[in-house]
């Protein structure tokens, strides 16, 4: 402007725009890069998993029609049904889920409603302690103990060293925190006037807990459920040792029988040859599972979305 | 106009609904006792094989084996190699020294050549530590009875020797030094990984991310892969590190070697495996971290003319700090603890090297359980429940840490 420069400082006009930063920009597209990576997993996992499950179509033993009716999974002779590892996944998610949903619920309600607060600081972290224990734990203590134990009260003959009720049931024991902690923040999220109001009614501390508190954390309890059941769906190290080796279509929990997960950890022990007809059934059984589970997931996040009890 | 009815003699019994109450409070309690009850299972059916009388057999009777009167624990390296020599057929010896040359081992790992070689000590039987004390009298009878060479002793499986010593194929002289090394040096690679992708990933969500749909995508995304089961991690690991990336992995590029040999299966594509799996688990937690930061303090830092960056390096990244790193410990023993993708992505059961590189073979704690579970002889079930204790060790060690991490930097505003 005329006037600065009449008393000789150079006086440059105040720019108040904003700056561009090279190194902020740079910054901030690294920052970009690192959340967008967890896509780039997702679209590796459908792309590699879905690629390979397609080559498995193709090859010349594999019909997708007999695949889908047939009850004999046996590679090496060219079957490839995939109902024998589907019934015994379900068997050992079944048997898990009435074990971890009854027990899980009765806990998750005992601490919210009847715990005092020093029984809850001593109860939660035992809790946690059994969340935090690896899996090969849990399968060693399937078949070390819970095994024996089975053989021992249903008799020899009746149950197989290798069953899916004894890694059904322990299962159950390692989803039980999950459903537990879950169900607990669910119950917890209650508001208190809703207690309070039923109990000015007259209501018993049961009836308080049972048809108060527990519909209206309805929908958290669901997705717990819903979760716990996607977990059990996936689980792989129990089964793989103490489930059984070899697809067997069978409804019976006391023989042994090969779920999709432990049959993937079977054949890809040892070094898998690739393109082997093994290699690309691994990827179509993780297809399977991973579309399994995605899909319960999102089911567990609608009916949280969808039916959760607002309260101010 | 429907009628309305009124209940005039509306039966309040309390007595009965009191004693419903008590009923169910004790089913609520019993089932949180059955929770417990269980890890005690857990942990004593561990500590019950862990230690306990073994019952075993030599081969060749040590006592035979020392030259000019020295015994054989106490002869030097130069010496056992010259036993090896002359008691291995030359083939065995040659093929001992083309895995790795007699110069370059130990006088450990010669020893343990030596006795498991030549000496070849056998279990014949196992007692887990309930049956061992006991039935002290009667396990002294029968080995006396049936096993009369055999020496019986009482031992702990994990011993401090069990933790140094590299990995053998025989029970009583095997150890987990090859498998703790293997899993370390795994979640190396999985934290080099996994935690900048992730704590930047929790920033830009936190910080930067506005309210569109990519990012709405990105946030449902990382939910739901934190639900993928962890097996389908390492079939994704199997076809991206392992046989795509395997030039990387394997070290050929860095003419680490030869192309004809070159095996993606290695600790490095084992690290990145994991590293995706606890990917979703570390940007989750960071995200919290950083959510608890206050407003005002960004506020006040921008107040004073610092940019986004100087704001989120200099005052949200060291508060959420203690925050972010409990929850990279947590998702560092859940990565310690897998299974399962490892199997997929291919460790090595039987090697007894310690991994030297990124791209050495491995094997990891977990593996080893796995691997010593399935084998059908009882003496081996003994060595998984030593590694398990091991591995439990560890992750509790891990999670102290996480809880003093908490409580020593935790602040309120």
């Amino acid at each position: 402007m005329a006037t600065s420069a009449t008393n000789g400082l150079k006086k440059k006009p105040l720019n108040l725009r904003r700056k561009t930063r090279l190194g902020e920009m740079f910054i901030q597209g690294l920052l970009f890069f690192s959340g967008i990576f967890s896509i780039f997993t997702t679209i590796g996992i459908v792309y590699e998993l879905g690629k390979e499950a397609l080559l498995f179509f193709q090859m010349p033993e594999v019909n997708l029609l007999q695949t889908l009716t047939s009850v004999e999974w046996k590679p090496h002779v060219g079957k490839f049904g995939i109902w024998p590892l589907v019934t015994s996944t379900l068997m050992t998610t079944v048997i898990a889920m009435s074990i971890a949903i009854p027990l899980g619920l009765s806990v998750s309600i005992y601490l919210s409603e009847y715990a005092s607060p020093k029984m809850r600081s001593i109860l939660k972290p035992i809790l946690e302690v059994l969340a935090g224990i690896p899996t090969i734990v849990y399968g060693y203590f399937a078949l070390m103990l819970m095994t024996p134990l089975l053989r021992n009260i249903f008799g020899n003959d009746v149950v197989q060293i290798y069953n899916t009720a004894s890694a059904g049931l322990v299962m159950g024991i390692l989803i039980l925190p999950l459903i537990t902690s879950m169900t607990e923040d669910a119950l917890s999220a209650v508001p208190r006037s809703l207690r309070e109001a039923a109990y000015g009614m007259g209501a018993t501390k049961l009836e308080v807990a049972l048809q108060v508190v527990l519909p209206a954390a309805l929908s958290g309890i669901a997705a717990a459920v819903i979760i716990g059941i996607s977990r059990a769906i996936g689980e792989t190290m129990i089964v793989a040792v103490a489930a059984g080796a070899g697809p067997n279509f069978t409804f019976n929990p006391f023989e042994g029988a090969e779920t999709i997960t432990g049959h993937i950890v079977r054949i890809s022990g040892g070094d898998l040859a690739y393109d082997s007809i093994d290699y690309n059934s691994i990827f179509f059984l993780g297809l399977l599972l991973f579309v399994i589970t995605l899909t319960l997931n999102i089911i567990s996040q609608r009916i949280v979305r969808r039916f959760r009890e607002v309260y101010e | 106009m429907k009628e309305k009815i009124i209940h005039t003699d509306y039966n309040v019994n309390i007595e009965g609904r009191n004693r419903s109450g008590t009923a169910w409070r004790w089913i609520f309690q019993a089932s949180t006792i059955v929770g417990i009850l269980a890890l005690v299972a857990l942990l004593l059916n561990i500590m019950d094989a862990s230690f306990g009388y073994v019952a075993y057999e030599a081969k060749v009777n040590p006592a035979t084996l020392a030259s000019n009167g020295v015994p054989l624990e106490e002869q030097s390296k130069e010496q056992l190699v010259a036993l090896l020599q002359s008691k291995l057929s030359s083939g065995a010896f040659n093929k001992l020294d083309k895995d790795e040359p007699f110069e370059k081992r130990s006088r450990a790992n010669v020893l343990q050549i030596v006795n498991e070689r030549i000496v070849k000590y056998e279990v014949v039987q196992v007692w887990d530590l309930w049956s061992s004390l006991t039935k002290s009298a009667e396990i002294k009878a029968t080995v006396a009875k049936d096993f009369p060479q055999a020496d019986l002793k009482f031992i702990s499986w994990l011993t401090a020797d069990f933790i140094t010593r590299p990995q053998s194929s025989e029970a009583i002289t095997t150890g987990v030094r090859t498998a703790i090394l293997g899993s370390l040096w795994t979640i190396l690679f999985t934290i080099l990984f996994a935690f900048p992708i992730g704590v930047g990933a929790a920033i830009y969500l936190e910080e930067y991310a506005i309210d569109n749909w990519l990012n709405r995508l990105i946030r449902t995304n990382i939910n739901n892969l934190a639900g993928v089961p962890s097996i389908v991690y390492g079939i994704l690991g199997l076809a991206i590190f392992v046989r795509t990336l395997e030039p990387l992995t394997s070290g050929e590029i860095f003419g680490l070697v030869d192309a004809t040999t070159a095996n993606g299966r290695t600790v490095l594509a084992a690290g990145l495996t994991l590293g995706l799996l606890v990917l979703p688990i570390i940007i989750i937690n960071a995200q919290e971290a950083i959510r608890a930061v206050p407003q005002s303090l960004r506020k006040a830092s921008y107040g004073i003319g610092a940019t986004k960056w100087q704001t989120i390096w200099s005052h949200v990244l060291p508060n959420a700090m203690p925050g972010i790193l409990t929850g990279t410990i947590l998702a560092i023993s859940r990565a310690i603890g897998e299974t399962a993708p490892l199997v997929v992505v291919g460790a090595s059961t039987a090697i007894s090297f310690d991994p030297t590189s990124p791209f050495s073979k491995f094997t990891t704690l977990p593996i080893q359980i796995y691997q010593w579970t399935s084998r059908p002889q009882p003496e081996f079930r003994s060595v998984a429940a030593a590694t398990i204790l091991v591995l439990l060790i560890m992750l509790l060690s891990l999670n102290a840490s996480a809880v003093v991490l908490r409580n020593r930097f935790s602040r309120r505003y």
